[in-house]
């Protein structure tokens, strides 16, 4: 099973000369990055980043509908099915690229996943660590919320109601949190600068972790409501 | 219409094939101009049963020979053996109740099933079905077929769809794509109608169930969501009419038959036949002769869909989570699509339309749509077919075992493939010089209700103080739904070596070794199949000549034309047991020859009766 196969080979820094017809630079330098020689047209060694290979600019609201049709677009041209004749390295490069294709627009589709991209690749830690810790204005519900699990976990029933409404009152607050959301991907787009960009970045990431911490609430007591079959 | 083909030879534009490897029969398939073609066997049928024998000469022998061994036969006669792909013996407990197959020793990581003496692996087993739907494609086609695409139920997993790869590989073909079976079907089904909007194609066939959600927009078919169970289809129907014929007959003859191999066979016709007459009829009669006594029922439909009820209801659940999965409700699917030989039944077809809403697309036949697909799937990748794109995804979640015994999932299921996912490993012991890491398929939390895909050795890793090691692994699923796994030292940057130790499943030297044995024997197998072709080709004369016999055209016949036809019927049964092929086939045609006035007069009394409406 699973063959073995060496994947993942870099793009280089520069990528002055197509591997095929040697020719160079087989791209511009300046972006957008293109996935083909501009000479002989071969594909080659794909970029990993998802903006530039989707070819838009680094904004946290993306019009979905385009990025859709930029997804067909892009597998029409790279996956694989494409290049069963190619040669062995160009069919590599097809691999490559429509897994970068897939994975990126499985991250970018998503809003959560979209930020969440953006800051790690501008270097903030998004470690699922910080969790644990309580949103202050939240300390005490979660307290009272975390006894009622306690107690239907131990089989008392009657805390249900209580629980059901705890978690209507925490899915109304992610739908509060999500247009935060919102106003501050817009606000990173329209930002000046990268020292502003990231003092908007600084604070989606507490808003990510307080929606992260209470998204798990939700999930939390679903979970024990199936398991209590209520 | 008025295609100009240029023969450029080699292989830039050699055929491929599209093969439906199923449960219970299989097709092989091509595009023809712009129309895909199922390709019928030289007898002209259209599928060919996966049914796989090994004959007392030595030899195997697949399709409708091996079916004509199942009675004769059973301890080496093989059916159903999709079941047992990329298994062990401990997964398929259940199957092998159903399955009367002896599985010998060590079959824990593959299974080996014991044919009167003979070995076999399930990939093994399948290849034989490969290569005379392989043969049958090259006698139709006439070249030499070596490249196709074959297609696999859309929730196999990792192992069942490496040994499908397998056995395409022991039968001389290169398995250029797997295609998920619903996803096939949808291409047969969206071809040249330009169909736009959201697809769910509901599969069920002889022994697994999938469910897949598509949306089809300017010929991009991208799969939202799949589900399904590669345990569920029509082998566990008959099962359930077969426990009631075998309790019938053990009160009836004061005899238990479940042990009994041949009665078992025999029965297991008779069962699906009346099965498959319900589809049409309010009520039929099963009927079993065996040694000499008869046993009779009738089931009505009624009856019938009661004791299926709940076979029904278990496909259900898996096409609600798809939907959900999807994001759908019922309301947004806009068409439903039937797939597989089971969904002929009235209440599989009475269920989806409750389910979906919408009144199920049935124009396609449901046992050909797969490997139809499956062929323009092939013209996809031959590049004879542009304009239409098939974006599948992965069934399974795919994840590592971490601390505790849980599984830490990276891929997802339902994420279109090939997809990736990279993770950082390192070294918890000073010195230490390999890393395992165990990965797993499946959705559960736990690594105990998993499945386990394979062990990944991260070896000869510079031995360092603990956790300065930083080791970044790429897990890969490719387009047809295998991983594959690379590693690179982070501090090195060098490719880290890692050995694979796949948990079910034969390993790549066992492959090899398999397809250098079966070269060795290629010749002598060869010699042996055309025997055994002949002698089964002179069975059926002989067993048609001997009924003739008591056929009254029989004494219409003047004495010499008898006296003709048994001297010939004495030479084929002299030749029968000649290791000569030749020598049967020539008897085969002398006999022929002879009966052929028989033959006529045989068949204008049928007609006359048949005009004068009596039944014969």
């Amino acid at each position: 099973m699973s063959e073995l196969r060496i994947l993942g080979e870099q793009a280089p820094a520069e990528h002055p000369h197509c591997w095929r017809c040697g020719n160079g630079p087989a791209h511009e330098h300046a972006e957008p990055v293109s996935l083909f020689c501009q000479f002989c047209n071969t594909l080659q060694p794909p970029v990993a980043d998802y903006f530039s290979f989707f070819d838009l600019p680094r904004h946290l609201s993306l019009d979905l509908a385009e990025l859709q049709r930029k997804f067909y677009a892009l597998s029409r041209l790279l996956h694989p099915d494409r290049y069963t004749r190619a040669a062995e390295r160009e069919r590599r490069y097809s691999l490559e690229a429509t897994a970068i294709l897939n994975d990126g627009y499985r991250v970018l589709r998503d809003p959560v996943e979209r930020a969440e991209y953006v800051l790690r690749e501008a270097g903030f830690d998004i470690g699922e660590q910080r969790t644990r810790d309580v949103p202050p204005e939240l300390l005490e519900e979660v307290f009272e919320f975390n006894m009622a699990l306690d107690e239907l976990k131990s089989g008392d029933e009657t805390v249900v109601p209580q629980l059901m409404e705890s978690r209507a009152s925490f899915v109304s607050l992610l739908a509060e949190i999500d247009r935060e959301l919102d106003a501050h991907f817009a606000e990173h787009d329209g930002a000046a600068g990268r020292e502003a960009r990231r003092a908007v970045l600084e604070r989606i990431r507490k808003i990510l972790n307080r929606r992260r911490y209470i998204r798990n609430l939700v999930a939390e007591v679903d979970r024990q409501l199936t398991a209590q079959g209520a | 219409m008025g295609t100009f083909q240029i023969d450029f030879g080699g292989a830039a534009n050699k055929r491929i094939v599209g093969i439906d490897l199923g449960t219970t029969n299989s097709l092989v398939a091509y595009l023809d101009g712009v129309t895909p073609k199922v390709i019928p066997t030289p007898e002209g049928d259209r599928l060919v049963p996966s049914i796989v024998s090994y004959t007392d000469e030595g030899v195997f022998v697949a399709g409708e020979a091996a079916r004509g061994l199942q009675i004769q036969r059973p301890e080496r006669t093989v059916y159903s053996v999709k079941r047992l792909m990329g298994r062990g013996v401990d997964d398929v407990r259940d199957d092998l109740k159903l399955l009367p197959f002896q599985i010998a020793e060590g079959s824990e990581s593959v299974i080996r099933l014991d044919l009167g003496g003979k070995l076999v692996t399930p990939p093994e087993v399948s290849a034989q079905v490969l290569l005379e739907l392989k043969r049958n494609a090259e006698a139709h086609l006439g070249e030499e077929i070596t490249q196709a695409v074959i297609t696999v139920p859309a929730y196999f997993n990792d192992a069942q769809r490496q040994a499908t790869k397998d056995a395409g590989r022991l039968a001389g073909l290169e398995v250029l794509r797997l295609v998920n079976e619903p996803t096939a079907a949808s291409l047969a089904y969206g071809l040249d109608k330009r169909k736009e909007g959201i697809v769910a194609v509901y599969d069920l066939g002889g022994g697994t169930f999938d469910i897949s959600i598509l949306r089809l927009q300017e010929g991009i078919f991208e799969v939202l969501a799949t589900n399904g169970d590669t345990r569920l289809g029509g082998d566990d129907i008959d099962e359930r009419l077969m426990a009631i014929a075998l309790e019938d007959i053990a009160t009836e003859w004061g005899e238990n038959l479940s042990g009994n191999l041949e009665a078992v066979q025999t029965i297991r016709r008779a069962v699906i036949e009346a099965k498959h007459q319900l589809s049409t009829l309010p009520k039929v009669a099963i009927s079993v002769r065996y040694g000499g006594r008869v046993y009779q029922r009738e089931l009505t439909r009624e009856l019938f869909e009661q004791l299926i009820q709940d076979i029904v209801e278990r496909t259900l659940q898996p096409c609600r989570e798809a939907m959900r999965d999807a994001n759908l409700t019922p309301e947004q699917i806009d068409e439903v699509v039937l797939v597989g030989g089971s969904t002929r039944i009235p209440l599989v077809r009475k269920a989806v339309e409750a389910l979906f809403k919408t009144k199920p697309h049935t124009e396609l036949n449901p046992d050909e749509v797969v490997a139809l697909g499956a062929a323009v799937q092939a013209a996809i990748l031959s590049g004879d077919v542009q304009d239409q794109l098939l974006l599948d995804v992965t069934p399974l979640s795919l994840g590592i075992e971490t601390m505790g015994g849980v599984v830490t999932k990276l891929i997802h299921r339902n994420s279109t493939i090939p997809a990736s996912a990279t993770e950082t490993f390192t070294t918890s012991v000073d010195g230490q010089k390999n890393v395992l890491i165990h990965v797993l398929q499946g959705e559960r939390e736990l690594v105990k209700d998993c499945r386990s895909l394979a062990r990944f050795d991260l070896k000869d890793i510079d031995p360092l103080p603990a956790g300065m090691t930083r080791i970044e692994v790429r897990f890969l699923i490719d387009a047809n739904g295998i991983l594959s796994v690379t590693a690179r030292d982070l501090r090195t940057g060098r490719q880290q070596s890692v050995e694979v130790k796949p948990s079910y499943g034969l390993t790549d030297e066992q492959v090899e070794q398999m397809i250098r044995e079966s070269f060795e024997r290629a010749e002598e197998d060869f010699a042996a199949r055309q025997v055994r072709e002949a002698r089964v080709e002179a069975d059926n004369i002989l067993s048609a000549v001997e009924k003739a016999r008591a056929n009254a055209a029989w004494f219409d016949l003047s004495e010499e034309e008898r006296a003709a036809v048994d001297a010939a019927l004495n030479g084929l049964q002299m030749a029968y047991h000649s290791e000569d092929h030749r020598l049967i086939l020539d008897q085969i045609e002398k006999l022929d020859a002879a009966t052929r006035t028989l033959a006529e007069s045989m068949m204008n009394s049928a007609v006359r009766q048949a005009l004068k409406g009596t039944k014969i």
